[in-house]
This record gives structure tokens, sequence and C-alpha cells, in this order.
């Protein structure tokens, strides 16, 4: 499919890290991150849910700062950080909102669980201790069809309330 | 054809300048040659996947530097591709301009605020749009610039319809200047939508001046009620220069139900709308009366 001009499609050489590791990658104008992401590296942790910023399920950090992959071109992260749910471990150890969501049973078929953990731990970072209402608020943008919910928002409490919730 | 939003299946040619020079050069090149401006892509790249709308040539405007700033010294002004999250951190805006920052707060959710700008919800040009009626209501102004020069528009006037502003293929938004408010001057911004994430059925904001119990000033924009965000000045004349008492509120929120004109749409109704336009502005009234007291 091809707009009106025909031209020649130049790739984009970009540069950027990737979980802590620097990466170059040669990408087309069109790329979405989420495909590079999954299908270049590997990185299938990060789900394709919607395409159109309804669902949440793609969401990794830019810059720190949670974005949507599936609404991001990749050839406009060069020079940027991004960290997936699979940077979030330290070796063995997971990270502590990571075993919230475990310790609280808020995974049921976990399709939704990545972005629901990268979300929670911004969530933390910006106000480490929410009420109720503030997690539902924040969360509001990814959605999880199972409807596992209350088991979530109890995760992301116990997780505040632990006091684990440090930086990645 | 079945829309697949996986990928982005259409091709174009992409720039990412990072000066504002390099930019209006850009634009300058390609202005008749189909160039549309990326800022945070949530309402742009889901148009290319699920509309088709046509880009041949896409210039990412976000690394540019000069146009990522927030100045709170007189007044706000605010760059192009500041992003929404970053706007709605700022206490001055919190404390003093509540309308706009409960109008950021409703939209979508953090993610998206992380990647969408003030002016992308401008240049897209929705009726629905959160952040149009509190900045209607403030007086802002929209900076664009060309490399023929750069021209300042009330944002009241830079929207003209559904998706469609003043601006010419050469310009780019470059900041929104919001004026100062003074100490007797409440806000605040109201949203009906099915669930927090979603978009207006209805939205309205509201800004007053108040002396005494005269309130000497005041604005109402509704949104998602017409073409483009909406000023009822038929209502605001009732309320202009008056002693705000329930009977004056209630009178205004039958002129206002009136002076709208929704329609029906996926998103809601026209009764619904002018039903609750009505308890809206009772609502929103009584908010802004009581901030402007502080």
């Amino acid at each position: 499919m091809k707009g009106e001009v025909n031209f020649k499609v130049k790739k984009i050489p970009i540069e950027f890290s990737i979980n802590g590791q620097k990466r170059e990658a040669l990408v087309k104008p069109n790329d979405l991150l989420i495909n590079i992401l999954r299908e270049d590296l590997h990185l299938t942790g990060t789900k394709y849910g919607c395409g159109i910023g309804e669902c949440g399920a793609c969401t990794v950090f830019l810059d720190n700062e949670p974005v949507l992959s599936c609404l991001t071109l990749a050839a406009a992260v060069d020079g940027k950080e991004i960290t997936t749910i699979e940077g979030l471990a330290k070796g063995n150890k997971l990270h502590p909102m990571q075993v919230a969501f475990l310790k609280n049973a808020a995974v049921q078929c976990g399709f939704c669980t990545p972005g629901m953990i990268l979300t929670a731990i911004a969530l933390l970072k910006e106000n480490p201790s929410p009420t109720e209402e503030e997690i539902k608020d924040y969360m509001r943008g990814n959605i999880c069809r199972c409807t596992g919910y209350v088991q979530i928002v109890k995760a992301i409490k116990a997780c505040a309330e632990g006091g684990e919730n440090e930086s990645i | 054809m079945q829309t697949n939003t996986k990928i982005l299946a259409q091709e174009f040619e992409y720039f990412a300048p990072k000066t504002l020079d390099e930019a209006l050069d850009l634009l300058d090149k390609y202005k008749d040659k189909n160039i549309k401006i990326l800022a945070g892509g949530t309402d742009l790249l889901v148009k290319m996947k699920t509309i088709n709308l046509k880009v041949d040539y896409l210039m990412n405007v976000k690394n540019i530097l000069e146009i990522n700033f927030l100045d709170t010294a007189d007044g706000l002004k605010i760059g192009a591709v500041t992003p929404l999250s970053h706007i709605i951190r700022e206490e001055k805006i919190k404390m003093k301009y509540s309308a706009l920052y409960e109008g950021i707060m409703s939209m979508a959710a953090p993610a998206i605020r992380n990647m969408g700008t003030m002016a992308g919800n401008l240049g897209n040009a929705s009726p629905a749009a959160d952040t149009v009626p509190p900045l209607i209501a403030y007086g802002a102004e929209v900076k664009l610039q060309s490399k023929r020069g750069e021209r300042t528009v009330l944002v009241e006037d830079f929207i003209t319809g559904v998706g469609e502003t003043i601006i010419e293929t050469d310009e780019i938004i470059t900041q929104i200047n919001i004026p100062k408010i003074n100490k007797n001057t409440g806000s605040a911004f109201l949203k009906k939508s099915r669930v927090k994430a979603d978009l207006s059925k209805i939205n309205l904001a509201v800004c007053l001046e108040r002396e005494g119990n005269v309130c000497k000033d005041c604005k109402i924009v509704f949104g998602s009620v017409a073409i483009k965000a909406l000023r009822a000045e038929k209502t605001e004349g009732l309320l202009k220069g008056q002693m705000i008492n329930s009977e004056l509120i209630n009178k205004a929120a039958e002129e206002v139900s009136s002076e709208i004109k929704p329609i029906d749409d996926i998103r809601s109704t026209a009764e619904y709308r002018k039903a609750m336009s009505k308890e809206m502005l009772k609502d929103g009234l009584e908010l802004a009366w009581a901030r402007a007291k502080g």
C-alpha cells in the first residue's frame, strides 16, 4: 500500500539501548517498535493487543516512562533507552512488582501482565503509596480480559506496602 | 479491506529534524507533497492504521528541544512537544489552572499522556479533545511558525471543524500561551465518558472571575456538542456582571442546553448531551466559583 508519491523508502540506521544493552538496527520508516522487539530481538514478553492504544498490552518504558510500542515508530527510538518486561529481573531475582503479582495471583492468562507490571512500576515511582482509587485510575489504560483486576490492585498495593518499589 | 493494526502497512519517507529551522525547511520543501507532522502519534498513527490516512512524508518533531519546554514565569508557555504528562506534573498548573489539569488528567491513560502533546491534541482538532475547552476558557493562543514568519492565533479561532484548523501546510505549532490568571479566577473541567479512559461524550470547561458575590467575567466552553468546541456566549451573557445565586444558575443551565448543538453519534445521543449539559454547568459553575474564592 503506497501513498501517491513513489519513492524509494530509505532504511534508517538507529542506535538504542534495550534492557541496558546497546543495539544498532536498520529499520524501515513504517516499522513499529513492537515488531522490532518481538520479531527481530525475540523479546516476546511485550504483547500485541489492540494496536490502537486502547489496551496497554504493548507497554514498554521509553527513557523510563511507559509508552505504547504499537504506536511508536522504531525509527523514533533512535538514541533512546527501552526497557521491556524482560529487563526487570536482575539475574534470577525478579523485580518486586513481579514477585507481588505472583504472590497475589494477579496473573490468569498472563497476556496483559507485562504491560500491567510496567505501568504499576511507573505508578509507584510517581506515587509510592497510592490509594486503591489512585491505583485503579493509573491502571485504567491496561485492560485484563480475564477480569483479574481485584488481584492486580491487591498486588500493586502489596508491593507499595512492602516498600519494594525501588526504581529499576 | 480488513484493518491490520499489528503493522503500519503504508510506506512513507521519515524525517527527524533536531532543530526548528530544519523542520521549517522540510515543511517548506514538502508543503505541497502530503507531509504530516508526527508528535505523540497516538492519533496520527491510529488514523494511518485504521482509516488508512495517507502520508507520503512523515516528520517526527519530538526531538526538537526548542519546542519542548514549560515556562511558568508569566502565565504559561507550553512547548508544542512537551508531553502531556510533564505538563500536569507542574505544581502551578495543578494549583491555578484547575480546568487544564483536570482536562489532561481525564485523557486516556498515563502511557498515552507520556506520548501525547497539547499541540497534537489541537492539531488533531477532534470535537471531543479534552485540552481544547480549557484552553479556550483561558483565552489561550497558539503560536504558528513557518519559513515565512510567525503568527499567533486564539485557540478558539484555530480549530474550524472536525479535524480542521487554519494551519497552512508549511506551518507548525511551536507553542501554546495561556494568559496569567488572577487570584479571583477559578476554573473547572468536567467530562462524561463511558469509562475513564474513553473519549468524551460531552465535556465542559468553566473559567470565571469573581468579585464578592458578583461574577465579573466568565467563559463556558463545551466539547463534543458541535463540530468544534463551543462557547456558550448567551449563557455567559446571563452570568456576567450578575450576583450569583441558585436561581440564576438554574436559569443559565436551561439556557445552555438550548445553546449547544449536539448530535447522535457512536458515543452518545443529542438528548443525553442536552440533559447532561444542564447538570454539568451547575456543577462546573459551583466548582469554579468555590475555587475563585482562594
